[in-house]
């Protein structure tokens, strides 16, 4: 894993500049890339344009964050964490970056991000994903991130997913 | 899945590189052939161990909105939300949990403003109040799952 500053994650980025070509090479990649010998000629071929290009363009986005990675995506309950726990804390909204920062440097927490209370019925502001093979495995990780937290926690739940109702990739229109 | 299976899935999980010959490159240093390599991410995507294999692209830098949704329903009102709100193609992941909030949903759009409209659509067709939820940070996690 890459080290980064806490500061690329925040979302006051000022817009990216995408052209149409740079929006064609997502969309003939988000699925996936070729499985051929040389993928990105593959996608060049497609396109009509110089591999050269797609490359420099793909790099590009690498290096402004379009691109997270590129990578294998495992399916976590295929390679056995059938637990997959959405924990959620109330801290104080003054205090949230900094214990986002430490939760999120936790193993085993996929996902972490604030988002805004709903009261009365949601209290929470910071959720993480907790990911393991079974719900002993989860609940262990969660009163890690429990002791992380200490007096500033104000409550705490964790949300089992019982079915998966519907998954797609996130899909740009063509 | 053996040594190399677990070698792919542990070390592939980000900086794929960007050259003429990637597949090459990385087989390399794991030890085997690119042809090989080739077969077995055919195989670990083909399984479904691998959903996918290729660039993540960051949602929202590409222009577009995403957030996540709750929904509370009344569970013999369930199968009935879950087919409405599963209809809409912004909906990208649905999912059941444990809670008294009992639907959760992200939802990917093509601009940030169409957001808002789907999910007063969805409070239309279903009859029930969304939780708008998007997210105000991101904190970086370093988590690779583990074969």
């Amino acid at each position: 894993m890459t080290p980064r500053p806490a500061t690329a994650m925040r979302p006051d980025y000022t817009e990216p500049l995408l052209d149409s070509i740079d929006r064609q090479i997502i969309v003939a990649t988000q699925a996936g890339l070729p499985r051929v010998t040389h993928p990105y000629h593959a996608i060049a071929t497609q396109l009509g344009l110089a591999a050269e290009d797609v490359m420099h363009r793909l790099r590009r986005m690498l290096e402004t964050g379009i691109i997270r990675r590129i990578g294998a995506v495992p399916n976590h309950y295929a390679l056995g964490y059938k637990a997959n726990g959405m924990s959620v804390w109330d801290v104080p909204d003054e205090r949230v970056h900094e214990l986002g920062e430490k939760i999120g440097a936790l193993d085993s927490v996929s996902h972490c991000y604030h988002r805004p209370r709903h009261l009365p019925a949601w209290p929470y502001n910071l959720f993480a994903m907790v990911h393991g093979r079974d719900r002993d495995e989860v609940e262990a990780k969660v009163r890690t991130i429990a002791d992380l937290l200490g007096m500033a926690e104000r409550g705490h739940t964790v949300l089992y997913s019982t079915r998966i109702l519907k998954k797609t990739g996130l899909r740009l229109g063509g | 899945m053996d040594a190399l299976d677990r070698a792919i899935i542990n070390n592939l999980q980000g900086g794929f590189p960007i050259c003429a010959e990637p597949y090459h490159e990385v087989a390399s240093q794991l030890g085997t052939t690119a042809e090989e390599l080739l077969r077995r991410l055919d195989a670990l995507l083909e399984s479904g161990t691998l959903s996918r294999f290729g660039p993540m692209y960051h949602a929202e830098r590409l222009g577009g909105g995403l957030t996540l949704a709750a929904m509370q329903v009344p569970p013999e009102d369930f199968e009935r939300v879950a087919a409405i709100v599963n209809a809409f193609p912004e909906v990208a992941h649905n999912y059941a949990r444990e809670h008294a909030l009992n639907m959760w949903f992200v939802l990917a759009t093509e601009t940030p403003e169409r957001i808002d409209q789907v999910i007063a659509a969805i409070e239309r067709d279903t009859g029930y109040p969304v939780h708008n939820m998007p997210k105000q940070d991101e904190f970086f996690v370093g988590l690779r799952f583990e074969a």
